[in-house]
């Protein structure tokens, strides 16, 4: 009797776990196949694809810092967006200084200009990441509510110094000679740069795994996140780890501020800020301190503000709203909540 | 009856008591005594913002909930004056449509955003109304058939209102007694009121619990009250409160735009009146509101002087130009934020 009672309903509940644990990957390729029917024109519907899949990939490169962050230190750095508004400018300073290679039609000039700016930009927003955080943010630690106004007003700070180093106005940013102009693949338009770009961030995300899930420090990460006290109780110094996570997601931002820049080809002081929203929006749909929820939070919003940039760009920005309040009613602590105790 | 009207919330400090009395005198009085247009509209201004601030620092100061989406709020009153004003013609009538629509309007969203995110975690909060307030900016400048867009609304007040009307055929200290004047009195009652409502709200038992829930939200909870209902109260509240805020803005500048209402420009010089008043007392709005809008009308200027004091010198023009005022704002919220958190009232009450 009690056999019978019980047997169905191990059964039962481990096909709907094992379900409720796939279900967050399968949402990309639903987006992606529900954009084909909306869209309706295939070669339409990939160019739409691959710039959605560049832009969700370049917002998970800056939101991967802020979740790892959160995740590790209940910290919540508002003024992540100076970050990557600072890696932008860097990034521009240096492929203006490198014009010569850049304008050059050889392919590894052309990467190896990207390559250097990238590394000074990231190179700058780490030191600065250090600076914001002893200063800024070590002061306050467990108080939320001035974690956010500090953070926020280190934000102003930054963006402001932005504009007596560069200027007020906006910058153009001239793409090197390889990355300008499109290949055309079974009928549709891709732009070289925004392969460039998936590239880019598929390689990142990869190593990000690697590191997270076959390395001392990722295990220390992960292990920080889940419950920092005993990580520090065995004798592991969780504040120096912090401190160099804080670094990496920096240094990340910058990052995605100098692809964004050459992704947009505009730069202004206020781009980091702007493009919080969309890092929030993702960071809060992949749950927070989660990296594959934000990994899949990236591509949905990539996707979904592309193609409703086509079907109705009034709402655009709405919409990526919307697919936030849905995931949140079906998951009120995200796609893959890490933090719950906290 | 003074007790009354503070409702039992003295300020406790003689400087502090003076300063607000001085306040208090000189926007009652600003037309007469501070006569010309521009020293009016920067009192009128310091009404409006005073119940702007008071009503976030009943989030922010007495339930510690961080909200970025004020201004939303701020711009929905506005909003819905002057869509009202332009489709109705300029009528009291549609004065007060305007009002109760955008009220109403801004409640209910509160309300949906409060009950959606209050329920996880108070840092949830300040990142949902961050993104919903940026896209709702975005939707208003997008809508330009119904909200002009980045131009915004100009419309008509009623008559009564305006300076071409007369009240009385004489001046009363070289003061025309005008319907300018009426608007501005409109605008001193209207923001009175509020002012004391609010400060009955706190000082009530429904303010209390929201001080004790920003405290220990656990141990309110364990003890009986529904966290997320106070919480989702206060920002309701808070919201109707600053929608009323952007109705008499958008009445007093006969113009609502996303600039004057809907930018975070705004809503940082919010945040920034909360903290240098002092957050978590009513009265810091009051000083947190007048200070920061007479600097930013007359501080400018004096910035601009230095600029040009110091035009030898490399670097420090740049960051004394009246451009940078920002930057020096965030170096003082940053400042103030560590070392003085309860602000000038914080300070004054402590000496007193």
């Amino acid at each position: 009797m009690s056999e019978t009672a019980i047997r169905p309903k191990l059964v039962a509940s481990s096909a709907g776990d094992r379900l409720r644990k796939a279900a967050p990957l399968l949402l990309a390729p639903v987006m992606a196949l529900a954009g084909l029917i909306a869209i309706a024109d295939p070669a339409t519907w990939l160019t739409l694809t691959v710039a959605g899949l560049a832009m969700g990939l370049m917002i998970f490169i800056m939101a991967s810092g802020l979740t790892v962050v959160f995740g590790l230190m209940d910290v919540i750095n508002f003024g992540h967006g100076a970050f990557v508004s600072v890696g932008a400018f860097v990034g521009f300073t240096v492929l203006a200084w490198l014009t010569g290679w850049t304008e050059n039609p050889a392919v590894m000039m052309n990467l190896a200009a990207v390559f250097l700016a990238i590394l000074a930009s990231m190179a700058v927003t780490g030191v600065l990441g250090l600076a914001f955080e002893r200063v800024i943010v070590a002061p306050v630690y467990g108080h939320h509510l001035k974690q956010i106004l500090v953070t926020m007003g280190g934000l102003i700070v930054a963006q402001q110094l932005i504009h007596v180093v560069w200027g007020p106005d906006a910058i153009h940013v001239a793409r090197p000679q390889t990355l300008r102009g499109s290949v055309i693949v079974f009928d549709a338009v891709i732009e070289k740069y925004r392969l460039f770009a998936v590239a880019i961030g598929l390689v990142l995300f990869l190593g990000m795994r690697h590191v997270l899930k076959s390395t001392k420090v990722g295990l220390l990460v992960r292990a920080g996140v889940e419950n920092g006290e005993m990580v520090e109780a065995l004798g592991y110094r969780i504040r120096r780890l912090f401190l160099v996570v804080f670094m990496v997601g920096s240094a990340l931002a910058g990052l995605g501020g100098v692809m964004w820049g050459l992704y947009n080809e505009t730069i202004t002081a206020h781009m980091g800020s702007e493009l919080m929203v969309l890092v929030f929006i993702v960071v809060i749909i992949g749950g927070l301190g989660s990296i594959e929820g934000c990994f899949i939070g990236a591509l949905l919003v990539g996707l979904l503000s592309n193609y409703m940039t086509f079907l109705a760009p009034k709402v655009a920005l709405v919409s990526t709203i919307a697919l936030m309040v849905g995931v949140l009613m079906w998951r009120p602590e995200g796609l893959y909540p890490v933090v719950k105790a906290k | 009856m003074i007790d009354r009207l503070l409702s039992g919330d003295r300020p406790n400090s003689r400087p502090l008591a003076l300063v607000l009395i001085a306040i208090a005198l000189a926007l009652a009085f600003a037309p007469f005594l501070f006569p010309g247009t521009k020293s009016l509209d920067t009192a009128a201004r310091i009404c409006i913002f005073i119940v702007l601030v008071a009503s976030y620092d009943l989030l922010l100061g007495y339930t510690g909930i961080v909200s970025f989406a004020h201004t939303m709020f701020f711009g929905i009153g506005a909003y819905g004056v002057a869509l009202s004003l332009s489709a109705l013609g300029a009528s009291f009538t549609a004065i007060v449509v305007g009002v109760l629509g955008g009220t109403a309007v801004a409640a209910a969203l509160a309300l949906a955003i409060g009950l959606f995110s209050l329920r996880v975690k108070a840092i949830f909060f300040a990142m949902v109304t961050l993104a919903v307030a940026s896209a709702f900016a975005v939707l208003v400048s997008q809508l330009s058939t119904i909200t002009g867009g980045e131009d915004g609304l100009t419309y008509r007040i009623p008559r009564v209102l305006t300076p071409a009307y007369k009240l009385l055929d004489m001046r009363i200290l070289d003061v025309r007694i005008d319907g300018r004047l009426l608007a501005y009195y409109l605008v001193f009652v209207s923001a009175l009121v509020l002012f004391l409502g609010l400060l009955r709200v706190v000082n009530s038992p429904f303010g209390r619990t929201l001080k004790a829930v920003r405290d220990n939200a656990f141990r309110a909870e364990a003890i009986g009250y529904r966290v997320i209902w106070y919480r989702t109260a206060a920002t309701v509240l808070s919201a109707s409160v600053a929608a009323l805020a952007g109705a008499l803005l958008a009445i007093w500048i006969r113009y609502t735009g996303p600039a004057t209402t809907l930018s975070m420009e705004i809503m940082i010089d919010i945040l920034l009146m909360v903290v240098i008043g002092g957050m978590g007392t009513m009265y810091g709005a009051v000083i947190g509101a007048t200070l920061f809008i007479l600097a930013q009308t007359y501080l400018q200027s004096l910035m601009g002087a230095a600029e040009h004091a110091t035009a030898m010198l490399p670097l420090i023009p740049d960051l004394v130009a009246p451009e940078r005022w920002l930057m020096w704002l965030g170096v003082l919220f940053i400042v103030s934020v560590y070392f003085f958190p309860d602000g000038v009232v914080g300070r004054l009450r402590s000496r007193g």
